[in-house]
């Protein structure tokens, strides 16, 4: 079985939801769109208060080249633009929509058949997805237009579907892998055609056995993708440790991944390109996996972008009492949620409500240098030399010793045995490089 | 609603903890202890357990009246330092010699660095070593009457008051030692004489085996430590079972060499490091002035640790590539 | 016999380290102004920057070299030092106006409702870098003391009472190390006068007034009240926050008693 080689953890799995269904979140009272949902300039409004939009409609365009354009997830009237909180507290920029009593009128677009989508030309299939406003879903945000236009002199070989979900607790992609097949596989083809990339591996870790079956009953039908079983072993969805694992190429440190002819997108990215290119159908919803112990209905939701997150985890059974943290994402990577008020974004992978007494850290102790954190880190950085750097404040040795390398994996503060901030402080010290720069 | 806490990722964590570690290579040290106590009776109980106590008492007061800091007794580091350094002890030795060791192992050899996780040296290797140039004839006076692999074989030392090991021997005579004249079997059940904790050679491989399963240490500096030992003990005429179950050699292999403060970080550094210690431990058997050289090695490659943590750096994911592709 | 040999020997080799070392020492000899090693002495040590030169002893260097007082002076020192220094150079003082650092932030814990509960490194830098802060106001202070840990002399302390950090007037010296360590900028230098007390908005929100008075209970709304009662037009609105320019302002108070957040303050009560 294929895997990364360098570093790495075996987290436990806390894959509550692994098998759910899918479920729709209904329409909440008031729909709140952050403008900034992806890396890059934040999105401008087209519409203004007292509109009526449509759902599907575009409601802000992009704000520049790396961005993409918001659509309206529903029927409903605008209400005003004004800010709302993002889950770690700021004011961010956003669309208020109230959505209609009935949801009839929403744009009725006839899905292209398969001669119109096999005559779409490469920059068809980019532009659509421009249009569509797809971004990375597995929480990068990055817009897809921007990857699918492969740069002048760079060719793309090998196009890998990312459907490791190594993250404990979310099992959003296994529930879309397991429901949606075929069209994950449609989509990796199209992000074939639009790259000119040869080959398609689609690359799933050893624990969702369903979704591998369905996901390779499906593969059958396209000869050029294959559907490739990983190790468990976390961060095996890391970009550059999946190229590793899936093709053996190493991306050379401080480039992108096409460097090495490899473009990596996300399952939920590839199924929301063939919904754009099928289906007319923009970017307006996503699955989000809301768990944790204390909830008493966890699951796989389809979210409109925009829904509160309280109205999520109510969804879900309510906020329990012992409710001690919200993190947004997984645990490794995820960020804590400082306020509910903040609304779902096409970011948003998962939801997990951790009791109180699980939220707080252990005190952290001195580093007795047991070099657990130089091997578990996939991208070989020394992370307890560069927390000793960024204490004493000396970004540059930092820099001198690859800390921008660093995927933020958190696996170096997961395997502490002191429980020391490894993590705080490398983040700490790229923020800081990032501003001198 | 109760206020929700806001940390960094990742927001799960091991349960690895640094007093877990230390628990383990405590289990890890008990066949051992079990052996000491067997072979040597109650004088080795007693050196252990003065040595232990006076190791907590060092680190208490240190902490307490000097550094002012929160006692960090119960992370088991002071405790494996007392155990440590007994099992370096002959089990005569008088009572105050070995408070005197554990408070220049705990207060010079730890606690004048910083505490754990600063010092340069192995604590319980720093008392040892200042015991050994202090008290020579004391720290090579070992027990009578105790069963000896080789007494039988070579005649030299049943009715020694200051009985000899079998290094001692090695280092000593014209003729290289053959196997035919010790009994390996005795050697590797405790019955010889020597410092408490290097009599038991099953028993350490037993406390080896337990801290590899829980993930404690890693095989890298044992194995390369007692490889290296054993290839430079073949190459200059030695037997390289002997050399590997007589002295401390493997009480140093697997629990002072893997300490984890004062080995390099990386694993090739680690290799180098069991590597040269191994190497220098042969040398010193060989060619020094003392019958045994694992104390001196591993104090050594300690000093080391530094540069080989300077020049065995991890290699950056993609960092070749990069350079191949400028 | 043996002992005077030895004796010979060592003395032999003492006496040819000696004459070395004096070689050596003559042949790297740096000749330095000794009027620099003078006034380093009178300096505070502190090598605090607040001169703004980049220790104590380039400021000494910088003194020793120059024709005149002017903008040469140790925020860290008093009158009478930089006098001695100035004696020393054979010049004559030219006095500074004095500053000290002032906190733009006066929200204790009952002033804005703490949301969440941060549970990680006790240090602003981080705080401010990965996450906006426990309350709802995202520019106020973190009260992790990394103001404190700064000060080369002692003068800022964290309040038991309300954990916002303190600032002693009589041990601050303005040399700005808190203003440059704050990742929220909210130290401010602002003049001391010896006749009459500082003014100043000791807040920094620059959210809309209706969310900025959510967020905290004395947080500036920019309602542009103090620049009304105002009689030299001192305070200055932007996005939403005063801000008093220190050159206009005669410490009249009108604005401190006018203020409806109670975001101004001053040095002293008796205004």
């Amino acid at each position: 079985m294929k895997t990364f080689r360098k570093g790495g953890i075996h987290p436990p799995e806390y894959k509550l939801t692994a098998g759910r269904p899918i479920v729709g979140v209904p329409v909440p009272s008031e729909i709140r769109i952050m403008l900034s949902q992806c890396i890059g300039t934040p999105s401008r409004p087209v519409v203004k208060a007292g509109d009526h939009v449509v759902a599907g409609q575009m409601i802000a365009e992009a704000g520049g080249f790396v961005g993409a354009p918001l659509h309206s997830p529903v029927c409903g009237t605008v209400k005003k633009l004004e800010p709302t909180r993002t889950p770690q507290g700021i004011w961010q920029d956003s669309i208020v929509i109230v959505p209609d009593e009935t949801q009839e009128d929403a744009i009725q677009a006839t899905p292209r058949d398969e001669d119109e989508i096999m005559a779409l030309s490469p920059e068809e299939i980019v532009a659509i997805v421009g249009e569509a406003g797809i971004v990375g879903l597995g929480g990068a945000t990055f817009p897809t237009r921007v990857k699918l236009s492969v740069p002048k002199g760079k060719k793309a070989r090998t196009v890998i579907i990312n459907g490791a979900e190594c993250e404990p607790c979310l099992t959003c992609d296994d529930a879309l892998m397991r429901t949606e097949a075929q069209a994950i596989v449609k989509g990796a083809f199209l992000i074939m055609k639009a790259t000119g990339a040869p080959e398609g591996i689609i690359g799933i870790e050893e624990n969702k056995p369903e979704a591998i079956a369905a996901m390779e009953a499906a593969a059958k039908t396209v000869p050029a993708i294959s559907v490739c079983k990983l190790k468990k072993k976390y961060p095996q969805g890391g970009e550059k440790q999946l190229i590793y694992a899936l093709t053996g190429r190493i991306v050379p440190a401080g480039t992108l991944p096409i460097e090495t002819g490899c473009i990596v997108d996300n399952v939920a990215t590839a199924f929301a390109v063939y919904d754009a290119v099928r289906n007319r159908r923009p970017l307006t919803e996503r699955i989000v996996t809301v768990t944790g112990p204390g909830l008493s209905n966890p699951g796989n939701f389809l979210v409109k972008n925009g829904t509160p997150l309280s109205a999520l985890i109510d969804f879900a059974g309510g906020l329990p009492e012992e409710a001690g943290k919200i993190i947004a994402g997984g645990p490794m990577m995820g960020r804590a949620v400082s306020t509910l008020d903040s609304t779902a974004t096409k970011g948003l992978s998962g939801l997990v409500v951790v009791p109180a007494d699980m939220a707080e850290r252990k005190p952290s102790g001195p580093c007795i240098r047991c070099a657990r954190c130089v091997s578990a880190c996939p991208m070989g950085l020394e992370p307890y030399l560069l927390m000793l750097q960024a204490e004493n404040r000396v970004w540059d040795d930092m820099s001198a010793h690859g800390v921008m390398n660093c995927l933020e994996c958190g696996c170096c503060s997961y395997i502490c045995p002191a429980s020391r901030p490894l993590l705080d402080y490398i983040k700490l010290g790229k923020q800081e490089l990032r501003k001198k720069k | 609603m109760n206020r929700l806490t806001i940390s960094i990722s990742p927001h799960i964590h091991t349960s690895t903890t640094i007093d877990r570690c230390m628990w383990n290579v405590v289990i890890a040290m008990l066949p051992a202890l079990a052996v000491a106590i067997w072979t040597f009776g109650m004088p080795a109980l007693m050196v252990t357990a003065i040595s232990v106590a006076a190791c907590l008492l060092t680190e208490w007061a240190v902490t307490r009246f000097m550094l002012h800091r929160p006692c960090t007794l119960a992370n088991g580091s002071a405790l494996i330092t007392g155990i440590l350094l007994a099992f370096n002890l002959p089990s005569i030795l008088p009572w105050w010699m070995v408070i005197i060791g554990a408070v220049v192992a705990i207060g010079i050899g730890k606690m004048s660095f910083g505490g754990l996780g600063c010092n340069i040296w192995n604590p319980a290797l720093v008392g040892r070593v200042f015991l050994l140039v202090s008290f020579p004839a004391a720290m090579t006076t070992w027990p009578d009457g105790v069963p000896s692999a080789f007494d039988g074989t070579t005649g030299a030392s049943t009715h020694a008051s200051t009985g000899a090991t079998l290094l001692t021997h090695l280092n000593s005579s014209e003729a290289v030692p053959s196997l035919a004249d010790y009994d390996l079997l005795d050697m590797v059940f405790g019955h010889m004489n020597g410092s408490l904790g290097e009599v038991g050679g099953i028993a350490i491989l037993i406390g080896l085996a337990y801290l590899l399963l829980t993930k404690t240490v890693t095989w890298h500096i044992p194995v390369s430590m007692l490889g290296s030992a054993a290839l430079f003990s073949w190459a200059l005429g030695g037997n390289p079972l002997l050399d590997l179950f007589a002295g401390g050699l493997l009480l140093g292999a697997v629990f002072m060499a893997t300490d984890y403060v004062t080995s390099p970080m990386t694993r090739k550094g680690q290799l180098l490091y069991g590597f040269m210690i191994g190497f220098i431990t042969i040398i010193i058997r060989r060619y020094g002035a003392y019958p045994e050289g694992v104390s001196f090695a591993i104090l050594l490659m300690n000093s080391f640790v530094p540069l080989i943590n300077r020049y065995f750096r991890p290699a950056v994911f993609g960092e070749k590539e990069r350079r191949a592709m400028a | 016999m043996e002992i005077t040999v030895s004796i010979i020997v060592l003395g032999v080799i003492g006496v040819l380290a000696a004459v070395l070392l004096y070689l050596a020492a003559k042949k790297f000899h740096v000749s330095e102004d000794p009027r620099i090693g003078e006034i380093e002495e009178i300096l505070p040590g502190a090598n605090c920057g607040g001169c703004g030169f980049s220790g104590c002893h380039a400021f000494a260097v910088e003194c020793a070299g120059a024709s005149s007082m002017d903008g040469l002076n140790c925020t860290g020192l008093t009158a009478e030092g930089m006098k001695k220094i100035a004696d020393i150079v054979g010049l004559t003082p030219v006095a500074a106006e004095r500053k000290v650092a002032v906190l733009r932030c006066s929200a204790s814990c009952e002033n804005r409702d703490l949301r969440n509960h941060y549970d990680g490194v006790r240090s602003c830098a981080i705080e401010a870098a990965l996450y906006q802060g426990e309350s709802d106001c995202i520019y106020g202070c973190l009260a992790c003391g990394d103001c404190v840990a700064a000060c080369p002399f002692g003068a800022m302390t964290i309040s038991s009472g309300d954990s916002l950090p303190r600032i002693d007037l009589e041990k601050c010296t303005g040399c700005g190390k808190c203003v440059e360590t704050c990742p929220r900028g909210l130290c401010e230098l602002v003049p001391l006068h010896a006749d009459r007390p500082m003014v100043w908005v000791a807040c920094a929100n620059r959210d809309r007034g209706p969310v900025a008075m959510k967020e905290c209970g004395v947080a500036c709304i920019g309602c542009t009240k103090c620049r009304k009662v105002c009689p030299v037009e001192a305070p200055e609105i932007s996005s939403f926050l005063a801000h008093i320019d220190q050159s206009k302002c005669t410490s009249c108070g009108e604005c401190v008693k006018a203020c409806p957040r109670h975001s101004i303050v001053t040095s002293s009560s008796q205004l």
